[in-house]
């Protein structure tokens, strides 16, 4: 009685009504985009957003059952959590169901298990708990090499499907390492790659390298006297140009011509409305067409007649954006940052460090599929397939979203007990 | 580990700024551009028209000339179609394999997923059967449709047709007209276009991305009504028109008749016609083809576009403005010869010696002598230069509408030729030539164009001694039953009403007397007054001509039948003028079957190649002239 007690007054309650609003927000959003005005009911288990509620009601149910179970169990059970994730991903690949091209999910029943949702907290777990050992220090090599196994494993597996998306999404446990250690030349290092990505896409590769070039010279100038700089320099010179190549290569003869496409289309190399950029456009327009206070509840033409593919899943942020219009997405948005913020803080109040860094982890994956998801509907980044956390139609993940969010609000409960 | 504690700070910031970006780029798409509200609106409505009825025509009496009949154009959506029996489908709407494939592709290309027309004009028939059969064949439909109809198949040149608007038109109409609607381009359907097509109306559907129709935007608050087209009340008699188009079947040429007393237009025949239901319809671009290449140009629109020198019934004009100057008088005597002398060498000659004869007998007996004489005394002896004196009769002759156009409510109205002194001027190369340079003038020839409309429109001042109206085909629009207010305007000829007399009198007995020249036509109980005509044709034999109005008190029609190539006024135009009038004044004919017979099996055209047409009631291969040479019943006019 006592620890239910404590339990209910340790727990995060900010996190918890924001996790409520958000699913709720969300499948408000799914009704609409799925809704059909001839047919208009409410509550059909048959329809999506039947089942998101089914999704919903359960996901809180695992949330308390996660919040019952004893903290030191995550700690302890991680490399098992691990081992189960990485069985699961290599069985996905013999029996898994292929949807759109994906190998990714494994038929239950009527139900659908998608296993590369369940390494996202399975990795966060192991990760944590390696980091977290005493002898363990991410400046060195070591470390960080170990550390980036457990990463690029499930990595490299989910990429077998191939799932690109939810494959780059581990990408977002730099910003772990970096809060414990890695060097923020890693973050720079991960920037400039970005943009000289970006540029050797959209223009010659040559114009890019002498430009390069002339970057290194004048900042060789600036730094004349210092000769590290000059080292620096240089070899960052190099390694510049081996990159550009090798994106160029990598570009026009390893990337599948659906890949290439997205990309083109979103950094305007293209410009094909109907065809391949259908997507991208038709989800700006119907985000654009909210206007500041949008067109109202069940009222959004773009996406309640399916101009907008996939929205009730990747895509249901245009819901968001046609029917609430700005003020909706300030919200939301909104919320979302006020969530990573609040688990950065959680994070950081930790006496363990193993629920620290499993905390960053947690901020770091919800992060990267909210910037992304959003990014890509109003046309910031490509399209990649990766849902919106708590928003996106789906059992997987919002299940898997779910535990990860209430193993840090379990182990935060618990922050008083552990010294 | 705790020594990086301040890196928490750059992880918040990298979530701020990102936040920041994503709401920037949000706030701009959505409240800044309005690109993407544009494009959305683009997306979701579709304006559709709804294509209002075309206003129905009516004869005088109210009984329907033109009215709307319902078709069904073959509809498809190119992806909705799944695997059927093609064969089938196409004995079905009585297509072959090829043209099949070849609609199916140019659907596809317009677009896969909307609707474009796949056959035109189904007929009932076809639509009927191919109903019942719909299910078999997913991703076609059928769209209603209206097209004109005739159910007399008269009138032909009088109401026009319709047809597809073209792109000049289409500039023209600033947005009005779109491609693959309909417009007037002939008749009555152009010159009343703007009133006949009515206000079209518009949907705004909601569609999905797959085109389909989803309801009305906004409950169609912004959808608006189609208004029909306004009716018309046209002048025309169609039991008349009926009899007209009949009797001037196998002849090329034209019948005028108007109400004097308001200028409408009872009947309007050009012949050859054709049957306006021809110009509607999936046949139609072949049987206009074949209009077209008709020698008998069935397309040209003889009451108004054909030019004759009107001979003989041209005195009738000249007898009143002789008079109108004081020139001659009832009482004037001439004497005939058998010709008249003029210039030097110069000789008209006339049909018969007529002695001396006086105005009423020159009309009667059709004497060119004493027109020779009157137009001389006109010309030469007004007091004044010939040139001027011409000029002064160019101008009482025009006021009977002669050499300009009367204004009728039909496109294409061609004014005639009424030579001005300039002309002679020049052709003489000196402004002193008098009257025996153009005595032709004097008996309807030489230099002159009027059109059969024009002829009845004198008829129509005789009959009402001195003026006219304009004449008209509509003689109320719309349930207000509005008339166009120039046709309202009494004009005058110039001439006082008491010269009239005389002229009439001649008239009268043209067709009253047995030595008129039309006696043939005399009609049992109606004084019909008349006069014939024959009008020299250089290329072949003569246009036979009849002017005439009836009753002579208080007349109620006049009329101008003009038959090409069929020689003298009496033989032809007279009887079928004086069956018209008949016909009109009391609603039957009393003539013997004989009599109308010799008319309606008559065939008058000129022996040229028989034309491929499917032309109205045409014969042409049925014996070539087999009725052409016939003795006149009497005594006939002929200008030399």
């Amino acid at each position: 009685m006592n620890n239910q007690r404590s339990l209910f007054f340790n727990v995060d309650w900010f996190i918890i009504l924001t996790y409520l609003t958000l699913c709720i927000i969300g499948w408000f959003n799914i009704h609409a985009a799925v809704y059909d005005p001839e047919n208009p009911s409410i509550i059909d288990l048959d329809t999506n957003y039947g089942k998101q509620l089914i999704f919903i009601i359960s996901a809180v149910i695992i949330g308390f059952v996660i919040l019952l179970l004893e903290g030191k169990f995550f700690n302890a059970f991680s490399p098992i959590f691990y081992g189960i994730t990485l069985l699961l991903l290599v069985l996905v690949l013999v029996i898994g169901r292929n949807v759109g091209g994906n190998q990714a999910w494994i038929p239950i029943g009527s139900f659908r298990l998608q296993p590369s949702e369940f390494a996202k907290f399975a990795t966060c777990l192991l990760l944590a708990r390696y980091l977290s050992s005493g002898t363990v220090k991410v400046q060195d090599i070591r470390t960080q090499v170990i550390a980036a196994f457990i990463i690029l494993i499930p990595t490299a597996l989910i990429l077998l499907q191939p799932d690109a998306g939810s494959a780059l999404t581990f990408s977002s446990l730099i910003l772990v390492l970096y809060r414990e250690g890695l060097s923020g030349y890693f973050l720079v290092i991960e920037g400039l790659s970005i943009l000289l990505f970006v540029l050797t896409v959209l223009y010659n590769k040559y114009l890019v390298i002498v430009g390069v070039m002339l970057l290194a010279g004048l900042l060789i100038y600036l730094y004349r006297k210092n000769r590290n700089m000059i080292t620096v320099i240089g070899v960052g010179l190099v390694f510049s140009v081996v990159f550009v190549f090798s994106v160029d290569f990598a570009y026009n003869s390893i990337l599948k011509p659906h890949q290439k496409n997205r990309i083109d289309v979103i950094l305007g190399k293209v410009n094909d409305p109907r065809g391949i950029g259908y997507n991208l456009n038709q989800s700006k327009i119907a985000i654009g067409s909210g206007g500041l206070w949008g067109k109202g509840y069940l009222q959004g033409t773009q996406t309640k007649y399916n101009f907008v593919p996939e929205q009730s899943t990747d895509f249901i942020f245009c819901t968001v954006g046609e029917e609430w219009g700005f003020a909706g997405c300030f919200v939301v948005i909104g919320l979302y940052l006020f969530l990573l913020l609040r688990i950065v803080i959680i994070a950081e109040r930790q006496r363990s460090s193993f629920s620290r860094i499993y905390g960053y982890g947690v901020a770091s994956i919800l992060f990267f599929h909210f910037f992304i998801n959003i990014g890509m509907t109003i046309g910031l980044i490509p399209v990649i397939g990766i849902p919106l956390p708590f928003l996106s139609y789906g059992g997987s993940s919002l299940w898997s979203f779910t535990i990860l969010l209430f193993i840090l609000l379990k182990l935060d409960s618990n922050r008083m007990g552990i010294i | 580990m705790n020594s990086f504690f301040a890196r928490k700070f750059v992880v918040q910031g990298i979530f701020i700024a990102i936040a920041i970006i994503l709401l920037m780029r949000l706030f701009y798409i959505q409240v800044v551009s309005d690109e993407y509200m544009l494009s959305a609106e683009n997306n979701v409505i579709r304006r559709l028209p709804v294509y209002p009825a075309r206003g129905v025509i009516l004869d005088r009496k109210e009984r329907i000339l033109v009215q709307n009949e319902p078709v069904y154009d073959l509809m498809v959506i190119p992806r909705e179609v799944k695997p059927f029996d093609t064969l089938e489908f196409c004995k079905l709407i009585g297509i072959d394999k090829v043209r099949f494939d070849r609609q199916f592709k140019k659907a596809r290309n317009y677009s896969p997923y909307k609707a474009s027309i796949f056959e035109k004009q189904l007929s009932v028939q076809i639509y009927a059967s191919f109903q019942e059969r719909l299910s078999d064949f997913p991703g076609f439909f059928v769209q209603n449709r209206t097209v004109r109809r005739y159910p007399d198949s008269i009138g032909a040149h009088f109401v026009g047709y319709i047809g597809e608007v073209n792109q000049k038109a289409i500039e023209k109409s600033g947005g009005f007209y779109n491609l693959g609607d309909y417009i007037g381009i002939t008749g009555v359907e152009k010159s009343y276009e703007d009133l006949l097509r009515g206000q079209r109306g518009v949907q705004n559907l909601m569609v999905d991305a797959l085109n389909r129709p989803k309801g009305h935007y906004a409950d169609g608050k912004y959808d608006t009504v189609a208004v029909s087209g306004e009716h018309m009340v046209s002048s025309l008699d169609k039991e008349l028109q009926k009899l007209g188009e009949k009797l001037m079947k196998n002849k090329i040429g034209s019948i005028v008749a108007i109400e004097p007393s308001s200028g409408e237009i009872l009947s309007f025949v050009s012949s050859p016609g054709y049957d306006p239901n021809l110009m509607v319809g999936r046949q139609r671009g072949n049987n206009y083809m074949a209009l077209l290449n008709d020698t008998y140009k069935p397309m040209f629109v003889r009451p108004i576009q054909a030019e004759y020198p009107p001979g003989s019934i041209f005195k009738v004009v000249n007898a009143l403005v002789a008079q109108q100057y004081g020139m001659i008088n009832e009482k004037t005597m001439f004497f005939c010869p058998g010709g008249y002398r003029y210039g030097r060498r110069g000789w008209m000659g006339c049909t018969h010696v007529h002695g001396s004869i006086d105005l009423r007998g020159s009309i009667r007996e059709s004497c060119n002598t004493y027109y020779g004489y009157t137009y001389a005394r006109m010309i030469d002896q007004a007091g004044m230069r010939p040139v001027n004196a011409y000029k002064r009769w160019r101008n009482s002759v025009s006021a009977f509408g002669i050499g300009s156009p009367l204004g009728i409510d039909l496109p294409g109205e061609r004014k005639g030729l009424l030579p001005t002194d300039e002309l002679y001027t020049k052709r003489f190369r000196n402004d002193k030539w008098g009257s025996s340079y153009t005595i032709s003038l004097s008996i309807g020839q030489g230099e002159l164009g009027i059109t059969p409309l024009q002829m009845a429109n004198v008829m129509a001042i005789v009959a009402n001694r001195g003026f006219f109206y304009k004449p008209h085909l509509i003689k109320a629009i719309g349930d207000e039953k509005v008339v166009k207010e120039e046709y309202t305007v009494k004009n005058s000829a110039g001439i006082n009403s008491k010269y009239f007399d005389v002229v009439i009198q001649g008239m009268s007995e043209v067709v009253n007397q047995g030595w008129g020249t039309a006696y043939y036509s005399k009609i049992d109980n109606i004084e019909m007054c008349g006069k014939t005509g024959t009008v020299q044709n250089p290329h072949g034999k003569d246009h036979s001509v009849f002017v005439a109005f009836a009753p002579r008190n208080n007349p109620k029609i006049a009329i101008a039948v003009v038959v090409e190539n069929a020689g003298f006024g009496a033989t032809w135009s007279a009887p079928i003028a004086s069956l018209m009038v008949e016909k009109y004044l009391t609603d039957s004919i009393s003539r013997p079957k004989a009599y109308m017979d010799r008319l309606l099996e008559a065939n008058l055209l000129p022996g040229i190649p028989k034309p491929k047409v499917p032309k109205k009631g045409a014969t042409p291969d049925s014996a070539k002239g087999k009725n052409q040479v016939q003795k006149p019943a009497t005594p006939t006019t002929t200008t030399r």
